[in-house]
């Protein structure tokens, strides 16, 4: 960490682990904020440092999220919990077709976490949150006894405008529309267990963590006709497939040999006996739109670099509803349940 | 049982007293035990069980076995013998 | 992946399939010994692709299945005591003993630990010397060489803290208990291919006879089962009880002499119990002297153990090929993947898992599960 890029370094470089003071609201907390959070989220809202920030309120409807993150370890090939946590607040906002705006930000962090790591993970936001062009306008920050917090927890919560007449949810799926997948799966999930203890492996797979509200903004631009949007995260396009077929009472039909898979998260996948279908992605979409609408969407998603990896990967159907079905590699079908609990790696 | 999957021998080494090896699986790389197979050599194919090779590839076996297969029911389909394509999916 | 792909190609599946077809005459009974091939059968939906007549009878080939019940429980108490480690590959985690599983203990506080191979325990043995740690070792044929290695190994570099709990199960013994089983319909097997890589199939020809029964050694990938369901289909229609190899490319007649050794000398056959068929005679394996003192079951005397099996589950039944999973009362309703009554149910190449998740239950008229939303 470079300490001559903070406008008053000394006081934090005192403290090389956060210390229970810093939760404690008092001269240290203020100290943290003045000399860690403000330099990196650096907006005139947050400066206010109010209790509550204020805002004029948007045109239009509402968007609100709120998400927390506990990922370890916390840093991980190619992000870390705090690009995470930007990340997947604004996603969240965006698969509602919302405009991400403001987010706040909660920390809880244990006693003990070294300084340089607090101030990287809250460097990461920053840069992430610039990236997404939203602002952190509030926050929080907690210090819990050493042997407890895992390092560092974070919550964030997020507000976006929605435009007038835009309608998107789960839902919304009607037989006959088209499922489009934004790009390769798997990155994200494979890129932490190559990374956790005993499971560990040698490999260039990162995870795909990204902002996608400017992928959605590029797609609603092309057409409103898009019915429903999930960012696929925890157990993957085959939770979210049957999240959604279940509550648009449709059935889902996908074709396995369309879904992009990266050869090494393929293999990383074989090696642990897991199924890219159910691994997580931070940084991919899932759009149900209306047939007719499906080129057009297609060809703007993969013109942009988030989306450069599209592919129409299957349809909506009144047949088998509730359920998500998929023709195999063989010329079979199979039908892909919700998984119970975690994904675990496999011998047999 | 068995989740065995085929990798290539990238390094051989000895480690706390076991013969030991980097094998590669199609990108990624994983330490290995190779003391099932101590005549392998670097650049071979090996299938690994639970961080154990258990066996080399038989190559000109795998491209044998293939080459059938690709062979397999062409002839009859040339010959017009086929009964027609098993039951596609349709939606 | 070199050596998986192209064994997954689905137009020359479709011709194998479609010889198949052509070749057969009549039914037959096929049984796959293997889970590992059970769940490649489901999960791409090969047994959609093979003609009607033949039939395909899922084996007791999944050694988290038969894992015995007082076995899962002795586990459960060990992971739960304090000071212990407790290892297992990730297929443990969620197989029900008598009240609970190793999640649950896990989330009373037990510090259970998966682990992708036998090593990475002992890793964890020498780098906490102040606990105990415990490797939950379950097995066919092909996961006991790398289990025996671990013991040998821990043995070599003198671990002190270091146990297995082992519950090996061997497949020969298992296909003499089915054949010779009086509701047996089996009438050849395809034999698993992992496990002959180890132990050869030197065992299968006066099996073969005896029972008069084709044994093809097969492998997983598609176009390996297709193959193997090809010759074993060849054999039954020329009348031919006899043992042929067609997974050459890992699988010799007298198998890895080096596992084989090692095998000899880290464990000896005893008597098993399999969860849901009973006791078979020698059929398993346990630590020979010279490493009994890495026996978990010896360091750990956990007693009080009282096992309950659910009244309704009939995984033996399953297991044995006599029942398939959808023909039993409970399959979909008091048992499923979320409330799993038996093993079968749990594991990811249990027949009934594999059943339901990959949709077998669509030709049921019940459809409470249709929509599994936890």
């Amino acid at each position: 960490m470079n300490f001559e890029n903070w406008t008053c370094p000394l006081p934090l470089q005192d403290y090389p682990s956060v210390v229970i003071g810093h939760g404690g609201g008092g001269k240290l907390s203020a100290e943290l904020v003045e000399h860690l959070f403000l330099p990196a989220f650096r907006n005139s809202v947050l400066e206010n440092l109010g209790d509550s920030s204020v805002i004029a309120a948007p045109a239009g409807r509402l968007a609100f999220s709120t998400d927390s993150f506990v990922v370890k370890p916390l840093f991980f090939p190619g992000g870390s919990i705090g690009d995470l946590a930007v990340n997947g607040t604004v996603n969240d906002l965006a698969m509602s077709g919302a405009t991400p705006l403001y987010l706040s930000a909660g920390f809880i962090v244990e006693e003990g976490f070294p300084m340089t790591s607090l101030a990287q993970i809250v460097q990461r936001m920053a840069a992430a949150a610039e990236r997404a062009g939203v602002q952190v306008i509030t926050g929080d920050t907690k210090v819990v006894e050493r042997g407890h917090g895992d390092g560092c927890y974070i919550n964030t919560a997020g507000i976006g405008v929605l435009a007038d007449g835009l309608r998107i949810g789960p839902a919304l799926a009607q037989p006959g529309d088209v499922v489009i997948l934004s790009g390769s799966i798997g990155d994200h999930g494979m890129a932490i267990m190559s990374v956790r203890e005993s499971l560990e492996f040698e490999t260039t797979i990162e995870s795909d963590c990204a902002a996608l509200n400017g992928l959605v903004a590029d797609m609603l631009d092309a057409s409103a006709d898009i019915h429903v949007l999930r960012d696929p995260t925890r157990g993957g396009v085959a939770s979210s497939l049957n999240e959604i077929a279940g509550q648009s009472k449709v059935g889902i039909s996908i074709d396995e040999t369309k879904i992009p898979v990266k050869p090494e998260v393929a293999s990383a996948c074989e090696l642990l006996g897991m199924d890219p279908i159910y691994v997580a992605n931070e940084g991919k979409l899932l759009a149900i739109v209306a047939a007719h609408a499906a080129e057009a969407i297609l060809a703007r998603m993969q013109a942009h670099p988030l989306g450069a990896g599209a592919r129409i990967i299957g349809m909506v159907t009144a047949n088998h509803p509730g359920m998500l079905v998929a023709k195999t590699g063989i010329g079979g079908t199979r039908v892909i349940p919700m998984q119970i609990g975690e994904q675990l790696p496999r011998i047999c | 049982m068995c989740l065995a999957i085929p990798g290539r021998v990238s390094e051989i080494f000895e480690s706390h007293g076991a013969l030991m090896g980097k094998v590669n699986f199609g990108g990624i790389t994983k330490t290995v035990c190779l003391e099932y197979v101590p005549d392998i050599r670097v650049g071979e194919y090996t299938i690994v069980h639970v961080g154990f090779a258990l066996n080399r590839i038989d190559e000109e076996s795998a491209r044998q076995s293939l080459k059938l297969f690709e062979e397999l029911g062409v002839l009859h389909e040339e010959l017009g013998e086929d009964e027609g394509a098993p039951n596609e999916i349709r939606e | 992946m070199k050596y998986v792909n192209e064994f997954r190609d689905g137009a020359i599946a479709q011709r194998m399939a479609s010889e198949i077809r052509r070749i057969v005459t009549r039914p037959w009974a096929i049984m796959e010994v293997c889970g590992g091939q059970t769940h490649s059968i489901i999960r791409n939906g090969i047994d959609q692709l093979l003609p009607e007549q033949i039939e395909l009878i899922h084996g007791p080939g999944c050694p988290v299945c038969v894992t015995p019940l007082e076995l899962i429980d002795k586990a459960l108490a060990i992971a739960s005591l304090p000071n212990v480690i407790f290892c297992s590959f990730g297929d443990m985690l969620r197989v029900p003993g008598s009240s609970k599983d190793l999640f649950r203990v896990k989330s009373e506080g037990g510090d259970v630990r998966i682990v992708y191979s036998p090593l990475d325990a002992v890793t964890l043995a020498r780098a906490n010397p102040d606990k105990e740690v415990v490797f939950f070792g379950i097995g066919f044929e092909t996961t006991a060489p790398p289990n025996a290695m671990a013991v040998s190994l821990a043995k070599k570099q003198g671990l002190k803290n270091f146990s297995v709990l082992v519950s090996h199960v061997l497949v020969p013994p298992a296909i003499e208990a089915i054949m010779s089983s009086p509701i047996n319909r089996v009438q050849a097997f395809l034999a698993a291919g992992h496990v002959c890589s180890v132990m050869g199939y030197w065992q299968y020809p006066p099996l073969a006879d005896r029972f008069r029964a084709p044994i093809v050694i097969t492998g997983f990938e598609p176009l390996d089962i297709l193959e193997g369901i090809r010759r074993t289909v060849t054999l039954l229609e020329a009348g031919e009880a006899k043992v042929d190899n067609a997974y050459a490319r890992v699988v010799s007649f007298e198998g890895n002499r080096p596992a084989q050794k090692i095998l000899e000398d880290v464990f000896e056959v005893t008597d098993r119990a399999w969860r849901g068929i009973g006791t078979i005679p020698q059929s398993g394996w346990r630590l020979s002297a010279a490493y009994r003192e890495f026996d978990a079951e010896q360091k750990f005397q956990v007693s009080g153990i009282e096992t309950q099996e659910s009244a309704l589950c009939r995984a033996g039944e399953v297991l044995q090929g006599a029942l398939k999973p959808n023909q039993c009362a409970a399959f979909g309703k008091e048992c499923t993947p979320r409330h799993p009554l038996g093993a079968t149910m749990v594991s990811s190449e249990g027949a009934c898992a594999a059943y339901y998740n990959y949709g077998r239950f669509i030709t049921l008229e019940k459809s409470a599960e249709a929509c599994p939303v936890p």
